[in-house]
């Protein structure tokens, strides 16, 4: 007998990694492919600017310069479109062009596109392009840019304003707010993230004449989505006309979800010149041109009684969405942040209403979390402010006002389908115990009498992954613009050799493995022989993407369904080679036999040979163990979990030290604890850089002061503190997996951890918040004005 | 990021580099570890039409340690920091470099190339003044020596002609009585100081601090001698005390620079809270 090892649950080693990390690769910038030409774009210096006139006839003439366009050159094709129009965007949907014309709304808005023999002479050139531009007005913060006489953007948005959303209760909250006996408001700024993936983004395009095809390599999260946007509504031509080919793609924390303009002026610049064109953005192009993150201003309250039950949440944002609307920018503060405004807890009247506002600066979509981790942090905040002002302990808040699992599923009234489980307190208990609760307030009692300032954040946070299903997330409903289900094909060869295609679109999520340990599994075959292919629109099922944390629950069990109906099919051709009756077949580690005679089995090998030269096969049955699936799940999955942090506050300086970080995350089954882990840090790095390091900043110019990586502080590892991590695990009733997605969880659990305990080591000076990012100078005011 | 086009030569003596920056003139930079100025060049702040690579002079690449510790000018940050012989020599010096920017810039970034640019968040100019350092630069009339007093005169730039090389740089040894160090606060993307503070001390026969030599740099335009501190602690028996009392006039009389990590005020502050620690420092050293 050999004894089968389960995959599942191991923390195999990414099969994805050693060809990335020995350099064998094969990233965007690495093709290369015959007479390609390489496009560099002209962006505007103001941010917001009317645009006179572009003379273009010097850079013409630069030797190897092929071709020049502007905005006015690409009016035969559509602006890029906005697929997720929620909150009622319909009639200011204001996106970008391939190249604006006219006006420049953003300082790095492109206006004009060079085409040379290579990006050197491309690069050269547009120092010799001559742009009359005449400047106007700019406002950059998204509260100012609704007040009256600020500078308007588009005609079709007044105020700026691109839409104003709300859910919730307004008159039970309203209600809970005037009879309260306590309430606490604060202003909480959630500050502008640049996303900062290692490679920046860009395509290549190919234009084939005979066929009239593209093929576009994209440096995409969704190139099964690119394909139906810029065909469909961008250049008007038939979906079969573009092929999109993701190579690997360098991460992409949610900004290389969407559909940029690159990706159109590549296109139709290839197909005007019967060359293929190439556009990679250097870092200060993806710095001031690709998208943003966050970029919140929340006005918030909260109610409770004196006793330490949270009765209301009261939330006004304004979203700062950029210049353009981004392909998915307005679902991101609106159905992804204001539903789950409440959190873990049980509040009875909660209301939040959003304003999304134009603004001359780089559009705002997703960024890793998107939307949860700016819900996450204002709720977390206000209930660490609630403790302080009754004076309970904010462990013990979280505590009493959790959504108990009794109450599962759970509606928390905010609009979105029902939390579909959760255990919250284990979770928070494990992490406290972790942590050393007890001891640690003794020793920061001890510490602050000899003017040593430590603080303990506790963050419990519970978010969305796997958001479906198509009916509730589409048009009808949150306004995205399609469905939201995942597919999943898989073949056994004639060889027993598995390969599955899928239409989820890994990059550093290591979907590769994963997929390949649950095929493993389930069908009883090797882990090395099972193949994923993705990212290539030719071969692979039509597919959202990955992001959102939706590959495991969404694709991964839409890959497991698909491995079920190749095992059923797999009994049937069995029952058939043994001449048995289908009914009696089992089907376990990797064979099919009848039941109660194991010895006499069929291996997946031998029945794939027979399905596949099909020489015998049963009465109706077809040749090939091919199976798809199309899965859309009924509802989200909830991972949740409690993040601790420690830190030490200097108080001559105000630098924050991070002492301890343990995270406590339950993310459903694991399959791969290491990745899960993996993810985790990743996750909780992001988390931390925005709440010590990371800003945005434009000033009032609109230009981006945070503009290139000596100025925007992403951490390295000597910044970052050891993480202590561990699981409860409470599976999903929402997939048969039990999966839930770990991809977002440590970014959305992680900020106000730490910004919490920033705030509990300043208490002593009578600070109660303070905004992100918690730099030296920031603190050190703190304590200064106290 | 793709700079404007160049000409590019790598001399391999200082005669010959001296002669190319000559023969170009104005046109001309020389080229270290390219940390300062690549970057320039890739956004375009800077069009240089020759460059002239001096990491390739042998002779401008040494670490020696005698009666000084002298550093070649084409020396980079990384061969002084792990060089056993300057980090008991003159370990402030190795501390300070082993500080900048992170390991890519410091296998790249020259000590020449750091004082010649004179940024004002750099750190070195702080320690090459609080040492006393002398610089040594041959240009088209020879070679000469300029005092690390004299080399700084305002932001980026130094005492130093278009045409002139660093060749060395020559730092004091700290004997037994002598101590030094230097306490930076990070710009967090950069890592370049928002402030930092050398401190050297010599200590008397008598115990007390018989000489003192404070700087500071990251807080304003260009890298400063501290006089008032060095006076106020010159002649104390070093004590906590005399400490706070030098530490208070620290910065007084000086510049300061504003930008999005940190303003003038929250400088002003910090250049106090890093003359103390690094007065402390320099002094329990000396004291052995
Ligand atoms: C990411 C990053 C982080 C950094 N962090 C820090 C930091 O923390 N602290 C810090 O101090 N610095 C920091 N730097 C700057 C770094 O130290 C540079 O290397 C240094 O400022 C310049 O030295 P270089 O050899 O690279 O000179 P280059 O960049 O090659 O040249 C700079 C200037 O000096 C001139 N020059 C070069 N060599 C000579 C010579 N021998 N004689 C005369 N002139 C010469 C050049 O013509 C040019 O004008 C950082 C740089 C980067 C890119």
């Amino acid at each position: 007998m050999t004894t089968v090892t389960k995959m599942v649950g191991q923390s195999l080693k990414r099969r994805e990694d050693p060809k990335l990390i020995t350099g064998k690769g094969n990233f965007l910038d690495d093709i290369k492919l015959q007479g390609m030409s390489h496009a560099a774009i002209l962006r505007s210096p103001y941010a917001h600017a009317k645009i006179n006139s572009i003379d273009t006839s010097k850079a013409k003439a630069l030797p190897g310069v092929i071709a020049i366009f502007t905005g006015d050159d690409m009016m035969d094709i559509n602006p890029l479109p906005c697929a997720w129009q929620a909150g009622r965007v319909q009639n200011n949907a204001n996106t970008p062009r391939a190249l604006s014309a006219g006006k420049a709304l953003y300082a790095g808005d492109g206006i004009a596109m060079v085409v040379a023999e290579n990006r050197y002479i491309a690069r050269d050139a547009l120092d010799l392009i001559e742009v009359d531009y005449e400047p106007l007005p700019v406002v950059v913060d998204a509260k100012k840019a609704t007040e009256a006489g600020a500078p308007q953007l588009h005609e079709n948005a007044p105020n700026n304003i691109c839409m104003t959303w709300d859910c919730g209760h307004k008159d039970a909250t309203d209600a809970a707010f005037s009879s309260a006996e306590v309430t606490v408001k604060e202003q909480i700024i959630n500050q502008r993230l640049i996303p900062t993936p290692m490679e920046t983004r860009g395509a290549l395009a190919r234009y084939d004449e005979a066929t009239g095809e593209f093929t576009v390599w994209m440096t995409s999260q969704a190139p099964h989505v690119m394909r139906l946007l810029l065909t469909a509504f961008v250049f008007g031509i038939p979906e079969t006309k573009l092929r999109c080919i993701s190579p690997n793609v360098g991460g992409g924390f949610g900004q290389k979800i969407f559909c940029y303009a690159d990706m159109a002026f590549t296109m139709w610049a290839a197909r005007k010149l019967g060359r293929p064109v190439k556009f990679v953005e250097d870092r200060s192009e993806n710095y001031r041109s690709s998208t943003h993150g966050r970029d919140h201003i929340t006005d918030v309250e909260i109610a409770g009684t004196k006793d330490g039950t949270i009765t209301g949440l009261r939330i006004e944002t304004w979203a700062n969405l950029g210049a353009y609307l981004s392909t998915i920018a307005p679902g991101i503060p609106t159905t992804l942040y204001g539903r789950i405004a409440t959190g873990v807890y049980k509040i009875p009247a909660a209301y939040c209403k959003v304003h999304g506002v134009y603004t001359n600066t780089a559009m705002v979509d997703a960024y890793r979390g998107a939307g949860r981790p700016e819900a996450s942090y204002l709720i977390e905040r206000m209930v660490d402010r609630f403790a302080a002002e009754i004076g309970m302990d904010p462990a013990e808040v979280r505590r009493k006002n959790f959504i108990q699992p009794s109450d599962f599923p759970y509606d928390n009234g905010m609009g979105l389908l029902p939390y579909d489980s959760g255990n919250y307190e284990p979770a928070l208990d494990r992490a406290l115990a972790m942590v050393g609760y007890a001891d640690f307030r003794n020793e920061q009692a001890e510490a602050r009498k000899q003017g040593k300032y430590l603080g303990l954040g506790i963050s419990s946070y519970v978010e969305i992954c796997g958001v479906a299903p198509s009916a509730w997330i589409g048009l009808p409903g949150e306004g995205w613009g399609a469905g939201l289900w995942e597919s999943a094909n898989i073949r056994v060869h004639l060889t027993g050799q598995v390969v599955v295609t899928t239409g989820s679109l890994p990059h550093g999520q290591g979907v590769e493995t994963t997929f390949a340990q649950i095929v493993a599994d389930e069908l009883g075959v090797p882990y090395e022989s099972v193949l994923i292919e993705h990212s290539d629109t030719a071969g692979t099922p039509f597919g959202y993407g990955t992001y959102g944390s939706r590959s495991l629950a969404v694709g991964g069990t839409a890959l497991y369904k698909s491995v079920a109906k190749v095992k059923e099919k797999a009994k049937k051709i069995a029952a058939h080679m043994l001449e048995a009756n289908p009914a009696d077949i089992e089907y376990a580690d990797g064979k099919a036999y009848v039941k109660g005679s194991p010895d006499q089995a069929k291996t997946l090998g031998e029945i794939a040979l027979q399905a596949s030269v099909a020489y015998s096969l049963p009465e109706g049955v077809e040749p090939f163990l091919d199976e798809t699936t199309y899965y859309d799940p009924p509802n989200c999955t909830f991972p949740f979990g409690t993040h601790i942090a420690i830190v030490e506050v200097d108080g001559a300086t105000g630098m924050v030290a991070i002492k301890r970080y343990v995270g406590v995350d339950d993310v459903g089954n694991p399959i791969n604890p290491l990745i899960i882990d993996g993810q985790l840090h990743g996750g909780i790095a992001q988390g931390i850089a925005q709440a010590l390091y990371e800003h945005g900043v434009y000033d009032e110019n609109g230009q981006l002061v945070s503009g290139t990586l000596m100025d925007y502080a992403v951490p390295n590892a000597a910044m970052l503190p050891n993480y202590e991590l561990d699981r409860t695990v409470t599976p999903s009733p929402v997939n048969p997996m039990g999966v839930k997605g770990a991809g977002e969880a440590g970014t959305i659990g992680s900020a106000q951890a730490i910004m919490n305990a920033v705030i509990d080591a300043l208490a002593p000076f009578g600070v109660k918040h303070l905004q992100m990012p918690a730099t030296a100078e920031r603190v050190w005011r703190a304590m200064q004005s106290h | 990021m793709i700079p404007g086009e160049f000409q590019y030569f790598a001399p391999t003596t200082v005669d010959e580099a001296v002669s190319l920056l000559q023969q170009h003139g104005e046109d001309a930079k020389l080229l270290g570890g390219g940390h300062s100025l690549l970057p320039a060049m890739k956004l375009r702040l800077t069009t240089p039409a020759v460059l002239i690579d001096v990491t390739k002079i042998s002779d401008i690449k040494g670490v020696s340690v005698n009666g000084s510790v002298t550093v070649g000018g084409g020396a980079t940050y990384h061969a002084v920091a792990s060089n056993d012989a300057v980090r008991s020599a003159c370990g402030v010096l190795a501390d300070c470099v082993a500080q900048i920017g992170d390991t890519q810039v410091r296998n790249r970034g020259t000590i020449g190339g750091s004082l010649a640019h004179a940024d004002p968040a750099a750190d070195l100019p702080a320690v090459a003044l609080a040492l006393g350092a002398t610089i040594t630069a041959q240009g088209p009339g020879g070679a000469r020596t300029i005092n690390a007093d004299d080399m700084f005169v305002e932001m980026l730039t130094t005492a130093l002609e278009p045409n002139e090389i660093i060749t060395s740089v020559s730092f004091p040894r700290l004997g037994a009585g002598a101590g030094a160090a230097y306490e930076k606060m990070r710009q967090p993307a950069s890592r370049y100081a928002i402030v930092g503070v050398a401190a050297y001390v010599k200590l008397g026969s008598d115990g007390n601090v018989a000489e003192a030599r404070v700087a500071v740099t990251g807080a304003g335009p260009k890298a400063t001698r501290q006089d008032a501190t060095e006076a106020a602690i010159t002649g104390t028996n070093g004590d906590d005390a005399a400490i706070a009392a030098a530490t208070d006039k620290a910065g007084e009389d000086m510049d300061y620079l504003g930008d999005i990590h940190a303003s003038e005020e929250y400088r002003r502050a910090m250049v106090k809270v890093y003359t103390k620690r690094a007065l402390a420092k320099a002094i329990a050293q000396a004291r052995g």
